[in-house]
């Protein structure tokens, strides 16, 4: 029993090792890779920016000094330099660790609402309010029918 | 009619968020299950000169136990380690993550040695391979040679008698 | 002691907003007026017993009182007064005091400077603020009580966080809650409403400088964490979509539409259900942002709790609140419809437009948010980051842009097509011609910062048009005297989002940064600066080591030089790492430095440059908002009030009520 509550706490300890390494309590660790390209340096910029540290809290591998984040930082930078394109290193890391890892979410069946839902909604109430705007227009016509041929018996002279 | 969206809308997210209370947003599921475990080749830590790799494990139900010296919840864990090698069920071998070979050696002298063999993984590439995130981790493998189970942080005698011993006589057959 | 009597004020203030709530708004269905005359003495006594409250903590604080669990686990006897003070808000039972004493002071205003409002609306108003003290008060009293004692009490205390001993992190709270808290002034006026049926729009005009008033110091709190983070955790970001990040957010976006709507509805008693619906929404944003920071429901650096069990009770409390609010929204609002009708064509129309483009934008704020929580129900895991976030946020956010201009130029009640395009194409063509011909001065043509800075433009050139023609054919003096502060405020707030959105746009777009390993001597040149590594030093500080590498940086185009200094600070007592970049701010521009790590015994060190051009606008874009939410707040109808309608009190008074 005793031992149980250690695990426990100790699973959190193990935890909290993890997330005091992170930017939390520090700084986004700083290397010098060289890169083959200007455009090569690009990509390594964009991919850890879109690739999540696992063992941080809500943070990228760029902005972690997590010692998770620096080797997934250095097989980054090793994968860039054998020639492989960022698509083909976001599915290694994915491979590896789930969709978890990719900042973007891949559009797929369970990210479909994910994606398409903020505009399918937009379009759907645009076209809700142009609809009842038509809807108060052809209300208002036979109003204003009813009102000319008011006037024109209103205008006639009265008989008696 | 419409008015009574908002409002149902609200009821569907505080379900959603009531489910969310249950669940643990730091544990993360491997995508390795049922897939080929990676292909490894490292020396042996008590006999440098002799290499292990994964086919050399093909054909048996295995355990792999990511620890590390470092690690304050292994040391909890490692008596549960040592419980199912008692067994003699299975062969486990230990993979020491991102840790040094003497500071291994005094570790497994201290609290005693369950595994079958034992690996160095100093800079962490075999844990990237495997999906390692932290330590500890546990993997079963299969006959196959293919991930069955994996158990993330320290192996509690719950967990042990409850899921991996299990996973395990399942898998034996 | 004094925590004792922190603790006993805080059950006494938990009385009164009992009374508070109860009494008022029965009183109020019911007809007697003696209880509805105990909303405002029920209000300010429960205001002075929560002042007493936090005053015991700060107290506690500046007493050193380690015998207090929450003093001893973020203050020590080293901690400067400024941050034993700041301290008192920095973890989460102290921050929900602060909480619970910005509601009260909020309360204690509206009860205060509330003499044109009618005595039984002003009772539920009062009411349904005293009902949602009673629910946090009821939850730090049962949950997360900050006098809660530590047996046997340490002789010294913990630290306070060191990213949280910082002025602008300091402040970046309270400026925060008062918005967030203050958003529930609109709420309760809405809600009285509601419960009224009361068809006019009166209580709009008596939410809106209340609303306006929150709104800005929202804005100002979200713009201190954004610089915050900037310049002190040094990936160059200043936003990333957080879930605490969106949890500030999404109250402002409905804050704004809720402005808008206000603005709408008072002037024209049209869309009072939408701004009901969105005064609801504002508020209920707060609400579900204190669930997320404290629950453990998502993973976020900010979080300032992981504890399921709060969570439950501030779920439950959502429940009742939110769920009550909509529930009552759903049965009363359709009496709100009003007679009028809009065309489609008209200042009416586009502000409607505005509100459907910033609540789905919220919406899709908060589908990205609680995504994971869905997909994690199903059985997989997925993270939603900022590609997701900018990608669907400028998406909706770009035809608002350009209907922002539309708005200010097109006519109340009806406008045609013709004159709209008349006065339209001007501006246009200016934004795009000038847009053009600055896109050709920067480094290189990019398409989506021609657009931006065409947006923000005609977000300008439509501003200045409305101020022309505000102020056409009067001598200056009369128009500006004539003018209420309201305009002014619209004029500031749209101006605000113009340079917000140049700040953006051109960071995001022209940005240039590098990580490099340079030795003693090295120079690396970066968009026109040279930057010179000249060594590091170390010297001992009082409870840190500190490394400061120094640097010399000059400009290639003239004669500018600044030595930057960036830190690297090791604190002796937990062992752990910070990093204080060097920046040399600009209005153009920031250039900014940070240490990594040394790389050799020779002196070499890993080095961090960054370029970021026109990043300073996007704080100046807030506090230029910020402060045209002043100056509509500010306006003097508002303060007229009391004057010319005490005479109307009278009448209003002996009509009770359902």
């Amino acid at each position: 029993m005793l031992i149980k509550n250690i695990l426990i706490r100790q699973w959190r300890l193990f935890l909290i090792a993890g997330l005091l390494a992170c930017s939390g309590l520090s700084f986004a660790s700083v290397e010098s890779y060289q890169f083959k390209s200007p455009q090569m340096e690009a990509e390594y910029n964009q991919l850890i920016g879109e690739l999540r540290c696992l063992v941080c809290q809500n943070q990228n591998l760029s902005g972690s000094n997590a010692d998770l984040a620096k080797d997934l930082r250095r097989q980054t930078h090793e994968l860039l330099m054998e020639g492989n394109s960022p698509d083909q290193i976001a599915d290694y890391m994915v491979a590896r660790y789930g969709d978890f890892v990719l900042y973007r979410p891949p559009l797929q069946n369970n990210t479909l609402l994910l994606w398409l839902g903020p505009f399918v909604l937009l379009l759907v109430v645009i076209v809700l309010v142009f609809v009842k705007m038509r809807k108060k227009q052809v209300l208002v016509a036979p109003d204003q029918a009813a009102m000319k041929k008011a006037k024109q018996l209103l205008s006639e002279p009265q008989e008696k | 009619m419409r008015f009574i969206l908002p409002l149902g809308a609200f009821i569907l997210m505080v379900g959603l968020l009531g489910f969310g209370l249950t669940l643990d947003p730091k544990k993360i599921p491997s995508p390795l299950i049922g897939k080929p475990a990676p292909e490894f080749s490292l020396n042996k830590l008590y006999a440098p000169n002799e290499m292990l790799s994964k086919k050399d494990l093909l054909g048996q139900v295995w355990v792999l136990n990511v620890w590390a010296s470092w690690c304050v919840s292994c040391r909890a864990e490692h008596v549960f380690i040592t419980d199912l090698a008692s067994r003699n069920l299975v062969k486990i071998v230990g993979l020491d993550y991102k840790d040094q070979p003497e500071d291994a050696r005094r570790w497994l002298k201290q609290f005693g040695n369950p595994y079958s063999a034992s690996l160095m993984d100093i800079d962490g590439r075999v844990g990237i391979d495997w999906g390692v995130y932290g330590v500890p981790e546990t993997f079963v493998i299969g006959k196959d040679g293919n991930i069955k189970y994996k158990h993330i942080g320290p192996v509690t005698k719950e967990s042990l008698e409850e899921e991996v011993i299990p996973v395990i006589k399942a898998l034996l057959g | 002691m004094i925590p004792e009597i922190g603790n006993f004020a805080l059950i006494i203030a938990l009385f009164l907003s009992v009374v508070q709530t109860v009494f008022p708004l029965a009183g109020a269905s019911l007809g007697i007026s003696r209880w509805v005359a105990l909303a405002k003495p029920a209000a300010l006594t429960q205001l002075l017993f929560v002042a007493i409250s936090y005053a015991c903590l700060t107290w506690a604080f500046l007493q050193h009182d380690f015998s207090v669990l929450y003093v001893a686990s973020n203050s020590n006897t080293e901690l400067p007064i400024i941050y034993l003070i700041s301290g008192v808000w920095g973890a989460h039972e102290g921050s929900l005091l602060l909480w619970v004493l910005i509601l009260a002071l909020w309360t204690g205003a509206v009860a205060t400077f509330s003499a044109n409002v009618p005595p039984v609306m002003r009772a539920r108003v009062l009411g349904v603020m005293g009902f949602v003290s009673f629910g946090f008060l009821l939850f730090i009293l049962l949950t997360s009580n900050p006098f809660d004692r530590l047996f046997p009490a340490v002789l010294e205390g913990r630290d306070l966080n060191p990213l949280l001993q910082d002025v602008g992190l300091a402040i970046h709270p309270p400026m925060l809650y008062i918005g967030y808290v203050g958003f529930s002034v609109a709420f309760a006026f809405s809600i009285a409403a509601l419960i009224s049926g009361q068809v006019d729009s009166a209580w709009a005009r008596w939410a809106r400088p209340w609303t306006n008033i929150a709104w800005l110091f929202l804005t100002i709190g979200i713009a201190l964490g954004s610089w915050w983070a900037y310049y002190e955790l040094g990936w160059g970001g200043w936003w990333f979509w957080d879930p605490v990040e969106n949890a500030s957010f999404m109250p402002w976006l409905m804050g704004t539409a809720l402005m808008h709507s206000l603005a709408i509805t008072e002037k024209r008693g049209t869309f009072k259900a939408w701004t009901a619906l969105l005064a609801i929404f504002a508020f209920s944003l707060s609400l579900l942002g204190t669930f997320l920071v404290r629950s453990g429901v998502l993973t976020s650096v900010h979080a300032f709790a992981s504890d399921p069990d709060r969570g439950v009770f501030i779920l439950a409390f959502l429940v009742i609140v939110v769920g009550g609010s909509l529930a009552l929204y759903s049965w009363r609002a359709p009496s709100l419809k009003s007679a009028a009708q809009t065309n489609l064509l008209s200042r009416e129309m586009a502000l409607l437009f505005n509100n459907i483009f910033l609540t789905v934008a919220t919406a899709a704020i908060l589908l990205g948010t609680l995504y994971p929580i869905a997909i994690d129900a199903m059985g997989s895991k997925i993270s939603v980051g900022p590609p997701y976030f900018n990608f669907v946020f400028l998406s909706i956010t770009a035809p608002l842009g350009i209907l922002i201009g539309i708005g200010m130029l097109i006519r109340w009640r009806k406008d045609t097509t013709q004159n709209l395009f008349s006065r339209v194409k001007y501006p246009a063509i200016a934004a795009l011609i000038v847009a053009f011909l600055i896109s050709l001065t920067l480094p290189q043509w990019i398409w989506s910062a021609f657009a931006g800075l065409a947006m923000s433009l005609w977000i300008g050139v439509t501003a200045v048009i409305a101020v022309h023609e505000r102020f056409k054919g009067k001598p200056i003096m009369v128009g500006l005297r004539a003018t209420p502060s309201g305009f002014y405020g619209m004029i500031l707030g749209h101006i605000g989002i113009a340079v917000f959105i140049v700040g953006i746009t051109l960071t995001s777009l022209y940005s240039q940064e590098k990580d490099l390993r340079m030795a003693p001597g090295d120079i690396y040149s970066i968009a026109g600066y040279n930057f010179q590594f000249n060594g590091v030093k170390k010297e001992d500080i009082k409870n840190y080591v500190s490394t400061r590498g120094h640097f010399t940086v000059t400009s290639q185009a003239d004669d500018f030089r600044v030595e930057l200094t960036p830190e690297k600070r090791i604190y002796r007592v937990q062992q752990s790492p910070m990093t204080e970049a060097a920046i040399d701010a600009g209005f153009t521009r920031d250039l900014f430095i940070a240490l990594g790590e040394p790389l050799d015994d020779k002196g070499s060190w890993a080095i961090r440059i960054y370029y970021k051009p026109f990043i300073r606008w996007i704080w100046l874009g807030a506090i230029i908002m910020a402060l045209g939410g002043f100056f509509a707040a500010s306006d003097r109808r508002y303060r007229q009030e009391s004057r010319s309608t005490k005479g109307k009190k009278l009448e209003l008074n002996s009509g009770v009520v359902v």
